[in-house]
């Protein structure tokens, strides 16, 4: 298992599992506030889109659905 | 910074790009990059770090068997020269020099705008299935799966295996189409078991042609949408909404490289070889024609690009006969034009910058809409809207300009 923090929370998930299904599994779907306030979430699951984009270890705009979950990482959302 | 040298460059580790690089392997030195943390590309899209298809699975082993030098999480973004292209990775920058290159760089999913179709959960059909690969649990949440093509069928059964409760699948095209090509593939008996075993998977999910979503509703989330056929429409209570309608090709890296484009597809010759001298590509940038096609065309741009052309020649036929097949899937798929309708004046187009359809109809292309309400100036770089918009209103999608993916300054 690997263990990490979403949005400050201990999450434990898989091995092998992307950052965007570790907040989907927590319950979260708003991933990102778009220009006009609206909340967006995963839509293309494939790093096209970036409407999955969070902050990961302090850097901003990673695409989640083409991250791989580690040990430590702290993810941020609507950030 | 680092720097590579390789003679071949394959950019993309899905199918073409796999087939390529362990093609070109027996003459030459190859390198793959690829964006993903594992090769694989889309439709062999490993579940959890595994591989479900055995020949995927033989093919990304063949490649990661140490031969070839393999990039994975490398982005490219941009040519510095003729023969270098820019990735930026974990480490930062790199350049890649290559004297030949091959470009697999796939297709993504072709997206339209209804009412609602910005709320969480309403994923795409592919997409959602690469999220659940990646370990979104699915268990006991009613999906409905709607847009076009092939594609709905196979996710909605990987779905139910996952033992997601589908509820729906509203597929757009006729009857009458889909028959017809139901019966064309008669010719290719392979396909034809794998039609059969996917409609035994999904008896009892109700399935509906001439059927599409008008709007998704949801407070703060997705929990209902709304079907429409025959002029009658009907709601569905569902936690997710996968919809997509057919693929797009990636054209993104030919097209700055110069290589001549033709309807959205690169344009190759019987070796695969560009309008570019030494660029090669292979698989759905040339035309969207599915797994089987992808391999011949890799495989052939790989022999020849290594200067097999006998071993390339030989697998004309293959590839013709494949090609045919994705044709005959794009004619019994085609867009029906009540989809162009289906956004409201207030519906989002551009989901980077929230330009609303109505915003759009102010214009006659793609380049005035953009320089006057931002349309495809987000991170996406058009690659959602522009594949809407060329629907909706017949407009050519935008030039691309590098990088052609946002990358930190440090790495420009």
């Amino acid at each position: 298992m690997i263990d990490l923090r979403i949005n400050k929370l201990a999450v434990s998930v898989e091995d092998g599992t992307t950052v965007a299904a570790a907040i989907l599994a927590g319950g979260i779907g708003h991933f990102r506030s778009s220009t006009i306030g609206s909340p967006r979430g995963p839509l293309c699951g494939i790093g096209v889109c970036f409407e999955c984009r969070v902050t990961i270890d302090g850097v901003k705009l990673q695409r989640s659905c083409n991250v791989q979950a580690r040990d430590g990482m702290e993810v941020e959302t609507d950030d | 910074m680092t720097r590579v040298a390789t003679d071949i460059l394959v950019v993309g580790g899905g199918a073409a790009g796999l087939s390529a690089a362990l093609a070109a392997s027996a003459r030459a030195k190859v390198t793959v990059v690829d964006d993903n943390p594992l090769l694989g590309g889309q439709i062999w899209r490993a579940e959890m770090g595994k591989f479900n298809s055995p020949a995927a699975k033989g093919l990304v082993d063949a490649v990661n068997s140490g031969e070839i030098r393999v990039i994975n999480n490398a982005q490219v973004f941009a040519a510095a020269a003729r023969n270098t292209l820019l990735a930026e990775t974990a480490e930062g920058r790199s350049e890649i020099e290559f004297e030949k290159l091959i470009i697999a760089t796939g297709a993504r999913e072709r997206f339209l705008p209804f009412p609602g179709w910005t709320l969480p959960n309403v994923f795409g059909v592919g997409g959602l299935q690469a999220l659940v690969k990646g370990g979104v649990p699915v268990a006991g949440k009613r999906v409905v799966v709607a847009g076009t093509g092939p594609l709905l069928l196979a996710v909605a059964d990987y779905l139910r295996s996952k033992r997601a409760s589908v509820v729906a699948i509203a597929e757009q095209t006729s009857a009458s189409r889909l028959g017809g090509f139901a019966a064309s593939l008669f010719r290719s008996p392979s396909k034809l078991v794998q039609a059969a075993a996917l409609r035994a998977g999904l008896r009892g999910v109700p399935y509906s042609t001439d059927c599409w979503v008008s709007s998704a509703h949801g407070e703060k989330a997705l929990e209902q949408v709304e079907l429409k056929r025959k002029g009658r429409t009907s709601t569905i209570d569902c936690d997710i909404l996968a919809c997509g309608f057919n693929l797009v090709p990636n054209v993104e890296l030919a097209v700055p490289l110069g290589c001549e484009i033709t309807d959205g597809c690169v344009v190759v010759d019987k070796f695969q070889k560009t309008s570019i001298a030494n660029v090669f590509c292979a698989g759905e940038p040339t035309g969207v024609a599915g797994v089987d096609s992808s391999l011949v065309e890799g495989r052939i741009a790989g022999l020849a690009a290594a200067g097999d052309q006998d071993g390339a020649r030989s697998l004309f036929a293959k590839r013709d006969r494949a090609r045919r097949f994705g044709e005959a899937l794009n004619r019994a798929f085609a867009l029906r034009d009540e989809l162009k309708a289906l956004a409201d004046d207030d519906t989002i187009v551009c989901r980077c910058e929230d330009v609303a359809y109505g915003r759009l109809t102010e214009f006659e292309n793609f380049r005035d809409a953009k320089l006057q309400t931002r349309c495809g100036m987000g991170p996406c770089q058009g690659r959602i809207c522009g594949a809407a918009t060329e629907f909706l209103f017949g407009w050519k999608p935008g030039s691309v300009r590098p990088p052609i993916f946002p990358v930190k300054m440090e790495n420009l």
